[in-house]
């Protein structure tokens, strides 16, 4: 048997511009432009580190699984949140450069790097922990359809896509936020969970769950496929009911 | 059956809790009732009189707030339209201004509006007299008998 050359894999030059931003150096941030070979099996990821490796060592960005599992690489590409690793180059439009950004809402600390603990503390104000009076010696038991009841929103990995795509975040940083909202979801419909008053009256604030104004841009930005702004009416509706 | 657990961060102002959560059932209730009604007013102005849009004139106002029901009627709109419209308004003021300054000089600047023309409309449907007319009897026939 003979082996024969099957032609070469095809690749594709594509520009990225970047959004730049050295502390140390820049009192504005920047736009950078890279042109990077690629494959149709690449991601913006996969151009991210092409370009740390081997064009520009000092790139800063946040990645960690690059498989859409930890939610550690939530950017703003072409204009929209995503994750990078999920991210395929060739599924944008490659005849145009790629805009890469920080997510918006949250200082930026270096390049692609900002500051997630605003929106970590909005995530630690709703509690979001089994709270029960007793403890058991076995596990405790669930129906499945009581498990369906909070099953979306149990898939977050607060990649924090959807709250910095909520405009209303843009401007009001005190507001909790989609992603906030979405993990008191997960338990407040918990049929195991005995706090949903408490998370209920934490979201009835100033700035909890009214400030939601049904925008959907956290529903179109979650890379996890969750119902955001769905999720957000319940919380809204139970609120109103006084409990779950 | 809740429980009681101890607050682990500092908490946020609790200032305006339930303000911000009658506001929003507000706004749901007045929209649908402006919606009925803006319809029927639509209706009523444009549609219904036999030259439509061109059958408005002091006649046909002096007309209609001679009758308590359309009286009882403009003023609940005024009042919905009016404070939905305005609370609608500090929602945008919140979504723009940044800085607490802007946000409050705004917002009492909307609210002081809002009173003024709540005051003022009010004054003219309940206080309006058709009478200033010298023409008002051959529409309203015996409503300026001393
Ligand atoms: C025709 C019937 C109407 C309906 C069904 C309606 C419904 C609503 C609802 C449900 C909201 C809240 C939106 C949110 O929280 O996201 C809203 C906001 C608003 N409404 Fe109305 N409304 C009506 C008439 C009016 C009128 C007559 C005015 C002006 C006087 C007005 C001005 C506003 C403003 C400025 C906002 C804020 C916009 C925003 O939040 O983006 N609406 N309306
Ligand atoms: S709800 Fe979706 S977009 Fe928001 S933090 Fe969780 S996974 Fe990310
Ligand atoms: S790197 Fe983990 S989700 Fe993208």
């Amino acid at each position: 048997m003979e082996t024969k050359e099957i032609g070469v894999i095809p690749s594709f030059t594509v520009t990225l511009m970047v959004r730049r931003f050295d502390p140390e150096t820049d009192s504005e941030p920047k736009w950078q432009d890279f042109d990077v070979t690629m494959f149709g099996t690449d991601r913006v990821l996969d151009a991210l580190h092409k370009i740390k490796w081997e064009l520009d060592g000092s790139l800063t960005f946040r990645r960690s699984c690059a498989h859409g599992v930890c939610g550690s690489d939530a950017m703003r590409i072409n204009g929209r949140n995503r994750l990078a690793c999920k991210t395929l180059i060739k599924d944008l439009d490659i005849t145009q450069p790629i805009y890469v950004e920080p997510i918006k809402g949250l200082k930026v600390e270096k390049d692609l790097v900002v500051d997630m603990e605003p929106f970590y503390q909005a995530y630690r104000d709703v509690k979001p922990f089994l709270i029960a009076s007793d403890t058991p010696a076995a596990e405790r038991l669930q129906s499945p359809e009581d498990r369906a009841r909070f099953d979306d929103t149990t898939k977050c990995i607060l990649c924090a896509a959807c709250t910095t795509s909520c405009p209303v975040f843009w401007t009001d940083n005190q507001y909790f936020g989609p992603a906030a909202i979405v993990n008191a979801h997960r338990f407040i419909f918990d049929s195991r969970d005995e706090a949903a008053e408490v998370r209920l009256d934490i979201l009835n604030d100033k700035e909890g769950v009214w400030r939601c104004r049904t925008t959907f841009n956290c529903t179109e930005a979650c890379p996890r496929g969750i119902e955001v702004t769905k999720a957000i009416a319940e919380v809204k509706q139970a609120v109103l009911r006084g409990r779950r | 059956m809740s429980v009681v657990i101890e607050q682990p961060n500092q908490p946020r102002s609790r200032k305006n809790a339930q303000w911000e959560k009658r506001a929003w059932i507000f706004m749901r209730i007045s929209g649908a009732v402006l919606l009925v009604m803006i319809l029927g007013h639509l209706m009523v102005n444009l549609v219904l009189p036999e030259r439509g849009v061109k059958s408005i004139d002091f006649a046909f106002v002096a007309g209609k707030w001679a009758d308590p029901f359309w009286q009882v009627y403009d003023g609940i709109m005024l009042w919905l339209a009016l404070i939905h419209g305005t609370n609608g308004m500090r929602t945008l003021v919140n979504d723009y201004a940044e800085r607490e300054w802007v946000r409050k000089t705004l917002n009492i600047a909307l609210w002081s509006v809002a009173a003024i023309l709540l005051i003022l409309g009010t004054l003219v449907i309940t206080t309006f007299d058709p009478c200033i007319d010298p023409d008002v009897e051959n529409y309203l026939p015996g409503v300026c008998k001393p």
